[in-house]
């Protein structure tokens, strides 16, 4: 491993662009691309969600809240107000950070378990909120007509619909996002939320503002997991309402530990082996859930860094 | 199958193969040959309602053989693509982008809820490929999400609950109480049973919406026993209804008032029990006691049997297999798979092909037909499936159904 | 009148209703309590438990065997769930077993689709427990009145058990403080083990105890864990006490919510949890700073 010393030394410096070379390729790895897609958007979603339970060590059970209000606000900005996708977009990302600052600064004042709790009771409110405005969301049924058709970039026309151009056009938007969380963890503030989940009192003791980095931290988080949300609506064409549920909250924590928690890569590996175990499976068997519970199961017994974290620590424990 | 005897079709297909095998050049038109005629079939194979989908499955499939083994169409033999949509919608849109995308697939049929219908519908229309909905819904009928490419071979909750009202207000009186299950379906459902009843003079006590996939009901029962009303109306489907009918029954409310729901699923029947379902009433667009009256309900639930070892096919179950057909048949009269002309092919498609004479209405594709009425009973069962009498059944009609004008369509 | 005795049989309702969840909720709020493991299996053990309820019914044609197999059954998958699965995460923090048992629910949902079928299966309500009976303000379900019995004989036993016994001593001072425990040369780990055991029976206990007035089917473990969750969040996690309080609350807020403005039943109990959470965090009669 020694030898390649100087290679992942490489690729850990340039990290963000190593990830969107690796991404801009895997559609050829992938059965479908409407399944690279998920994969990406659910890597993204992993991603934010992330930030607060693997560098900020606080578990929410109630992500899914800002994945399914970044896709119902974009969806309701086209269907209902006819705006551009890209404006869209933006209305998504904003409505998941409000949603985010509201239920951040009320479950920030609960630690461990009931933080989770908090979480989990404030996202089922979100969720009957989004069922009940049935007008806008089509409740039940979902939002449909989600459609962004054909994208005019200075001339440069790109038809939504075809598969290939629409990973590529999601993929843009990962990989600013990637870029983003990249500079944030870099930053001191990305120092900081570690500090905290390392110790708070300690953190606290050295004088920062531990509530407010908390809270801070979850609103990016949420932001990210909105800007997943956007884009599932946009390449799903729909916004279903399982996308606020608690199973899909249940869905991100299982992501996010299969990859790795607290890694910079993890999400996506968690999001796509998820993904392709279920996608494998649900072919062969109509018993997939066990499959899907095992491993999960052995993930937790057996790896607990996660794939990508099991990985990382034996390159750096070889290379030592 | 036989999968052992090779049709003279076949044995082309394989020359031209082996043709094609030698040279690149013929490939391409071989290929055109023995391309098979692709059905995307998206249902909830794992989840709440994996019997109801497997039933699904099981129909179609026979819809296949039959095609197939009359020879296909032009040496194309007919092929189902089973995918599991796990009754989520967002799983539903990627597995039919699947379906589309990477499989290729002609046609979509399937489906097993309101949600995952209208999702499919969404992703279809915008790629111009028909889709032909086994479910119910009366949204996939208006304009909004209707499309050229939509056909909804299913009966819709307008159609079913009024069939079932109009039965229910001659026989058990005109004060009614509904128990809603709060989304879509079951508010379509309770505006199908008001807009029959008007014209009996109906007079709706309450109507209580409770949450989907409620378990316990008992906070929603002492009203409606202190309501006493002529009829109760659960308005909603699956294991909600067999939770409120159970629970229902416990709190004595059978004593004063009968229960009904717009559809009597066979295998909610089934998981209740023949007790506390007793003399409950309700709607269906087929049931296999249908054969003592109607000849291809006879041939069909004939082919069922034989296919599966003596089991009958279900409610939902049986769409599967009028929707495959009516797909199948209508490339056959088209004479191509293109959807345009398949299009045309099943507007001009008058069926009967196991439950009674149908046709897909010109404005918005619904398939008119029967209406079956059925009551549960728990005496005189002749077998394990011997769970409902008919106890009436209303005859295919476009009065039945809302107006084209209604829907927001222009015809 | 009428109103006020369909208010009142309202409230009833809303009490057994408490109680349902009362007993739903103890099995979780034990295990919690004791070993500070939250058990997203609790569903799945109450659903298993209704099953092996339902099939030995099935086969003895006697109800009330199970009520005495089904503990001991569900409580011993328990205790090899905690032997071979939630033992090793020990010291790992609240999330490990917490997923550990997420992923449990999905393997024992899966493998009671395999054996009895995904449709779910029929339970007639036991003889002599049957129809409805006038309690004054109306009719009211026997087998529901039965229930609040059977929740106050599981509550108040368990009650007896942990603070009249030598064994539940050791149990309260194990949840206080398990270094001393261990000290004084009590194997903690072995009563750990036996309190999953007996957290998972009761689960099992109140899925056959249930299944009369609800479905039987594999998934309905799901909604019966959230509102475990509810009631034992309210109440404070690990409080017995609270658990009773909370689970009656819950009952009468839902009841009541269910006659003025029924399509928010639910999320009534969501907001409730909610406010507490935010009004008092450890839950209503929970001890501050648990897991903190």
């Amino acid at each position: 491993m020694e030898a390649f010393r100087p290679q992942v030394d490489f690729i850990a410096r340039h990290r963000v662009a190593a990830v969107v070379v690796f991404l801009s390729l895997f559609p050829l790895l992938v059965p479908y691309q409407a399944l690279a897609v998920n994969i990406l958007i659910f890597g993204l979603y992993a991603m934010g969600f992330n930030i607060l339970f693997g560098y900020t060590g606080m578990l929410s059970f109630g992500h899914a809240a800002f994945l399914g209000t970044g896709s119902y606000g974009a969806g309701i900005a086209i269907v209902h107000l006819g705006w551009p996708w890209y404006v869209a977009i933006a209305t998504g990302v904003a409505a998941a950070t409000a949603v985010g600052m509201v239920v951040g600064f009320l479950a920030i004042r609960a630690r461990g378990i009931y933080f989770a709790m908090v979480t989990l009771a404030l996202a089922q409110c979100v969720y009957y909120v989004f069922f009940q405005a049935e007008t806008y969301t089509g409740g039940e049924n979902g939002l449909r007509g989600v459609e962004v058709g054909v994208i005019d970039l200075f001339g440069w026309r790109l038809d939504f619909v075809d598969p290939t151009v629409k990973y590529y056009v999601v993929l843009a938007f990962v990989a600013f996002a990637l870029w983003f969380v990249s500079r944030v963890l870099g930053s001191p503030f990305g120092a900081v939320i570690e500090t905290v989940r390392e110790n708070e009192r300690r953190a606290q003791a050295c004088g920062y503002d531990v509530a407010r980095t908390k809270l801070v931290a979850f609103v990016i988080s949420a932001a990210l997991c909105g800007l997943a949300g956007t884009l599932r609506a946009l390449h799903l064409s729909i916004v279903p309402i399982d996308s606020l549920h608690y199973l899909t909250s249940g869905l991100v924590v299982m992501m996010c530990l299969l990859g790795g928690m607290g890694t910079f890569f993890g999400p996506f590996v968690g999001a796509a082996t998820l993904l392709l175990i279920e996608e494998t499976f649900t072919n062969l068997t109509r018993h997939w859930q066990l499959i899907t519970g095992v491993v999960f199961m052995a993930c937790v017994l057996f790896f607990p860094r996660g794939i990508w974290g099991s990985i990382l620590h034996w390159i750096r424990r070889e290379g030592r | 199958m036989n999968n052992f005897r090779i049709s003279p079709d076949r044995r082309r297909v394989l020359l031209g193969a082996a043709a094609a095998a030698s040279s690149p050049f013929w490939f391409n038109i071989a290929r055109a040959q023995s391309d098979p005629i692709k059905i995307g079939f998206p249902v909830p194979l794992t989840g709440p309602f994996s019997a109801e989908a497997q039933g699904q499955e099981r129909a179609a499939q026979i819809a296949v053989r039959e095609f197939n083994d009359a020879g296909g169409f032009k040496g194309r033999m007919a092929e189902l693509l089973v995918r599991d949509d796990k009754l989520n919608a967002g799983e539903a849109a990627t597995r039919t982008l699947e379906l589309i995308e990477k499989d290729k697939v002609n046609f979509v049929v399937g489906s097993l809820s309101a949600a995952v219908q209208l999702s499919v519908n969404n992703v279809t229309k915008a790629r111009k490929v028909i889709f032909n909905s086994i479910s119910q819904s009366d949204t996939i009928n208006e304009a909004s999400d209707w499309s050229p490419y939509t056909f909804h071979e299913a009966l819709n909750p307008h159609m079913t609950a009024g069939a079932v009202g109009r039965y229910l207000f001659k026989n058990f009186g005109k004060r009614v109480a509904f128990l809603t299950a709060d989304y879509a379906y079951g508010h379509e459902m309770v505006r199908g049973f008001q807009t029959a009843g008007k014209a009996f003079g109906v007079e709706t006590l309450a109507d209580i919406r409770h949450p989907l996939g409620t378990s316990d009901f008992s906070a929603f029962l002492p009203r409606i026993q202190a309501l006493k009303p002529d009829i109760l109306i659960l308005c909603n489907f699956g294991r909600d209804l067999v939770n409120s009918v159970k629970q229902a029954a416990d709190f004595g409310i059978k004593s004063t008032t009968r229960i009904a729901t717009p559809v009597l699923l066979f295998t909610a029947r089934l998981a209740g029990g023949a007790d506390a379902f007793d003399g409950v009433v309700g709607g269906a667009s087929f049931y296999w006691g249908l054969e003592s009256s109607v000849p291809s309900a006879r041939a069909f639930n004939d082919k069922y049997r034989k296919a599966y070892g003596g089991e009958v096919p279900s409610d939902y179950g049986a769409l599967g297999y009028g929707g495959v057909r009516t797909v199948l048949t209508a490339v056959r009269n088209a004479g191509t798979t293109e959807a345009d002309k398949v299009i045309a092919a099943l507007r001009a498609l008058k069926y009967d092909y196991y439950k009674g004479p149908q046709y897909y209405r010109a404005c918005d594709h619904q398939s008119v037909q029967s209406v079956l009425i059925l009551r549960s009973k728990s005496k005189n069962m002749k077998d394990k499936n011997d769970v409902f009498d008919i106890v009436s059944i209303e005859q295919p009609g476009e009065g039945n159904l809302r107006s084209c004008a209604e829907l927001g369509h222009k015809a | 009148m009428a109103d006020v005795n369909l208010f009142l049989l309202q409230l009833f309702t809303g009490l057994a209703l408490g109680s349902v969840y009362v007993l739903l909720a103890t099995g979780l709020s034990l295990i919690f309590g004791m070993l500070t493991v939250v058990s997203f299996a609790h569903g799945a053990f109450f659903m298993v438990g209704a099953y092996i309820g339902v099939y030995q019914y099935g086969v003895t044609g006697n109800f009330w065997i199970s009520l005495v197999v089904v503990p001991l059954v569900v409580g011993t998958v328990g205790l090899l769930t905690e032997r071979f699965l939630v033992r090793p995460l020990y010291g790992r923090g609240i999330d490990y077993p917490l997923l550990l048992t997420f992923g449990l629910s999905y393997v024992l949902i899966e493998i009671v689709r395999i054996f009895f079928g995904v449709q779910g299966i029929p339970i007639s309500t036991p003889e002599g427990l049957r129809g409805a009976v006038n309690i004054g303000v109306g009719h009211f379900p026997l087998y529901r009145l039965f229930l609040i019995v059977a929740t106050a004989v599981v509550v108040g036993g368990l009650w007896l058990f942990i603070e009249r016994t030598r064994f539940g001593l050791i149990i309260r001072a194990g949840a206080r403080d398990p270094e001393i425990v261990r000290v004084l040369g009590i194997d903690i780990s072995r009563v750990w083990l036996l309190v999953f055991g007996l957290g998972t029976a009761i689960a099992g206990l109140s899925g056959i105890l249930a299944a009369p007035i609800r479905a039987v089917t594999p998934e309905m473990g799901i909604p019966v864990l959230v509102e475990s969750f509810v009631v034992t969040v309210v109440g404070g996690m690990g409080s017995l006490a609270g658990a009773v309080v909370a689970g009656l609350l819950v009952g009468v807020v839902f009841s009541l919510t269910s006659l003025y403005a029924p399509a928010f039943a639910e999320t009534s109990i969501f907001a409730l949890m909610a406010l507490v959470l935010l009004v008092r965090p450890q839950g209503l009669l929970g001890r501050a700073g648990l897991m903190g």
